[in-house]
């Protein structure tokens, strides 16, 4: 047996994404629901798929069951294999001691070994925070040509928001000649989107001196990278053109999923980059006689008797007679009873929506104010959810 | 107590002709997002079955597609799991078995290889939850040699191959009838727990005689020694018989009560597919109706049943219709009662109808 992979992947899926609030008090970020049947980590492991990398270490931290039950043994992304495929990667305990992972280099450097199992040329580094489809094969193809010992992806951003991303300033040639970890005075429009190719050898290089400066934080963007470039070695960018969204806000995550209605914005449905993901089983969804439904998205076992307009369910979800749901995002085992109405909401899983309820409102502008309810919570018949409310607790 | 399970997957093809053109009877469509074989798997490993065998006879390759490994019945498996059984040449005059018996005899080595106690045999032209593990009980309490699964149905019963029950006292069969009746009758539904090894011995002993029914000659002829038990499964169960019965029971299952009874007592499992959510448009109107994942509603659809990645398109209207995986409806055209097959394209303002009587059946991938 050939002991090598070309190229390996590790998916940083540690992180709590506390801006999502509510939906990350049990769960972590990379596990959130997206677009009613996904969830956020299906992008990068459907993309490593599509991409032909079928090596994937995913490096968990943070509330890590649901996530570690969703991705299971990898069959739902043909990642079963007897060689490769895809590994949960936890902090562990080791002879001099044990520790959590202290920043994103740390979490890879302390799996140095699982990397190398593979003997690989390349390791790719991916984030589970982003919503977007793209070929790595691509990039990696860049890497090689270019002769680099690390590439960023990058992506083009308006100059007025670049101050809150790592900016690449780069030459013609796309060869990085600084990096600045979200710059007041932004002196490109170059975004880099945290996912990044290394040369095997460097990267372990690279990784060892960080971990053995104490004064590090031990993070790719701040620390690694800086001492990569200050050392010479030869770094590009990698542009990418598509739909990309840090889905790490409860707005983001928000606008990104509305995203997918009317003509969308974003192809979940092009059969030659498929995303995959856990299947519900459940049956069809059923619409009842008075039922209303209109530039809305739905996932099978859904039972609809009210009205529903511009808003995504996931599976399992009941909305009772005369209920209304507007532009909001249902996750899956939801229940809304008769009458309530739902506008501007995110509703996580299997949270129970009593009769007469009102929840959020008409939001209009750019900085709408969304309500939140945690998952398993029970809002009482005719109780009110102030609009940008974020409930984590019984109403 | 372990327990083999044995599905037959093309006992009642000529039924339904149209449906079985290119496939099996196990196979047919239903429901939106199942085939017909979902059932009496999903029986099976709901009542924890975990190896099981179907045999298969011709047509066989949409059934072998759709089941796969198994794996999405938690089938696949090192121990046990799914063992497709195809054809087996059994008589001297023909390659392939034409009776339940000749089909049996070409999986004795199936079953003679096997060590599990019971044996669960099943069809898989009907539509049913049935829990397997009450049945089994009440067969090794009873001390039965072979238990027999009825259901009862009140009027005309039409189909040439229904056998119905006599049931005496303390669940005993007493005698077996065949063909059409009137009035209430017990069905019988061709699901039969036997012991193995008496399985084998009784095939033996058939197979020797020149036997060719196992209704007439096996279970009949057991009857007399009081050791053939019935069990009455309350509760839906239908048997896709005709176009007629088969559109019926697609949309029987607009029912709520039906729904929540086959779907949320239990899982029915089936092929997932990587299917998008589906989408409805500004101007969509969809009423009492059951929709698949992957479909794109931008018309109007009512009672009807939608399978996966259906289109519908604007200003089009869809009433009463069982539209199979990957119809097209082009927009403005207009269809009442119609069973489309897989992958049929309606074009623009075309205006088909069928009755609630007698719908009209479109076959695979034809073009309108």
């Amino acid at each position: 047996m050939i002991n090598k992979k070309e190229c390996v992947a590790m998916l940083l899926a540690g992180g709590q994404g506390s801006r999502l609030f509510a939906l990350t008090n049990k769960i972590a970020k990379p596990a959130v629901t997206y677009g009613g049947k996904y969830r956020i980590i299906d992008f990068p492991l459907s993309n490593c798929v599509n991409s032909g990398i079928d090596t994937v270490g995913v490096l968990t931290q943070y509330q890590p069951l649901i996530l570690n039950d969703y991705i299971g043994n990898g069959e739902p992304w043909d990642l079963d294999r007897s060689y490769g495929g895809v590994h949960i990667l936890s902090p562990y305990q080791a002879k001099h001691g044990s520790e959590w992972f202290k920043g994103t280099a740390n979490a890879i450097y302390q799996n140095i070994p699982f990397i190398k199992r593979y003997n690989p040329d390349y390791v790719l580094i991916l984030s589970g925070d982003h919503i977007y489809k793209m070929d790595y094969a691509d990039m990696l193809r860049r890497h090689k040509t270019s002769g680099a010992d690390c590439t960023i992806a990058a992506i083009k951003v308006p100059l007025s928001e670049a101050s809150r991303f790592g900016i690449l300033n780069v030459d013609e040639d796309g060869v990085i000649y600084e990096f600045e970890e979200k710059p007041k005075k932004p002196k490109s429009d170059l975004a880099s989107m945290g996912i990044y190719i290394f040369s095997a050898q460097k990267l372990y290089k690279y990784l060892e001196e960080d971990e053995a400066d104490e004064k590090s934080s031990n993070d790719f963007g701040k620390n690694v990278l800086p001492r990569m470039l200050a050392a010479g070695e030869k770094m590009v960018s990698y542009t990418f053109n598509g739909y990309w969204r840090d889905v790490g806000t409860i707005n983001s995550l928000y606008e990104s999923n509305m995203d997918l209605l009317g003509e969308p914005e974003f192809d979940i449905s092009d059969p030659s980059w498929r995303i995959r993901s856990r299947n519900p089983i459940a049956p069809p969804q059923y619409l009842g006689d008075e039922s209303r439904v209109v530039n809305s998205i739905i996932v099978s076992g859904c039972d609809i008797e009210g009205t529903v307009e511009n808003s995504i369910l996931s599976h399992d979800v009941t909305i009772g007679k005369g209920a209304v749901v507007r532009n909001s995002v249902i996750y899956a085992g939801v229940t809304i009873d008769e009458n309530s109405t739902v506008d501007h909401a995110i509703i996580d899983e299997n949270v129970k929506i009593g009769k007469g309820v009102k929840i959020g409102d008409e939001q209009t502008g750019g900085d709408k104010k969304i309500t939140v309810l945690g998952r398993d919570i029970v809002v009482s018949d005719n109780k009110t959810v102030e609009s940008g409310d974020i409930i984590d607790e019984n109403v | 107590m372990s327990v083999l399970g044995l599905i037959f997957s093309n006992i009642h093809d000529n039924n339904v002709p149209e449906l079985t053109a290119k496939r099996t009877v196990a196979s047919i469509p239903f429901c939106g997002r199942y085939r017909l074989i979902d059932f009496a798997l999903s029986n099976m490993v709901n009542s924890d079955i975990t190896k099981v065998g179907i045999i298969t006879k011709s047509n066989f390759q949409s059934l072998m597609d759709h089941i796969g490994s198994g794996k999405d019945w938690d089938l696949a498996r090192h121990y046990g799991g799914l063992y497709i059984l195809p054809p087996f040449g059994v008589t001297e005059s023909s390659m392939l078995y034409s009776t339940r018996l000749e089909a049996l005899k070409s999986v004795t080595g199936f079953l003679t290889k096997s060590h599990e106690d019971y044996v669960v045999m099943s069809d898989s032209d009907m539509v049913c939850a049935i829990d397997f593990k009450p049945i089994i009980a009440e067969h090794v309490a009873n001390g039965a040699d072979m238990t027999l699964v009825y259901v009862k149905k009140d009027g005309v019963v039409n189909g040439k191959d229904n056998v119905f029950l006599s049931v005496g006292q303390g669940g005993v069969v007493t005698d077996l009838s065949y063909g059409e009746i009137s009035g209430e009758a017990n069905l019988f539904t061709n699901i039969v727990v036997i012991s193995r090894t008496l399985l084998l011995s009784l095939l033996a002993e058939a197979f020797s005689h020149g036997c060719n029914s196992f209704v007439k000659d096996i279970i009949a002829t057991h009857v007399p020694f009081g050791k053939v038990y019935a069990y009455r499964h309350v509760g839906y169960y239908e048997e896709i018989t005709s176009m007629q019965k088969y559109y019926d029971e697609n949309l029987n299952f607009l029912n709520r009560n039906l729904r929540d009874e086959i779907f949320r007592k239990t899982n029915v499992y089936t092929k997932v597919k990587d299917s998008t959510p589906t989408r409805y448009g500004g101007n969509s109107i969809c009423h009492n109706s059951l929709v698949a994942d992957g479909c794109n509603i931008e018309g109007e659809v009512y009672n009807s049943i939608i399978f996966r990645g259906v289109t519908v398109g604007r200003g089009a209207v869809v009433k009463n219709c069982v539209l199979m995986q990957n119809t097209i409806v082009g927009a403005n055209a207009s269809m009442n009662c119609i069973i489309t097959d897989k992958n049929v394209i309606i074009k623009d303002r075309r205006v088909l109808s069928g009755s609630e009587n007698h719908p009209f059946y479109i076959s695979k991938g034809t073009v309108i």
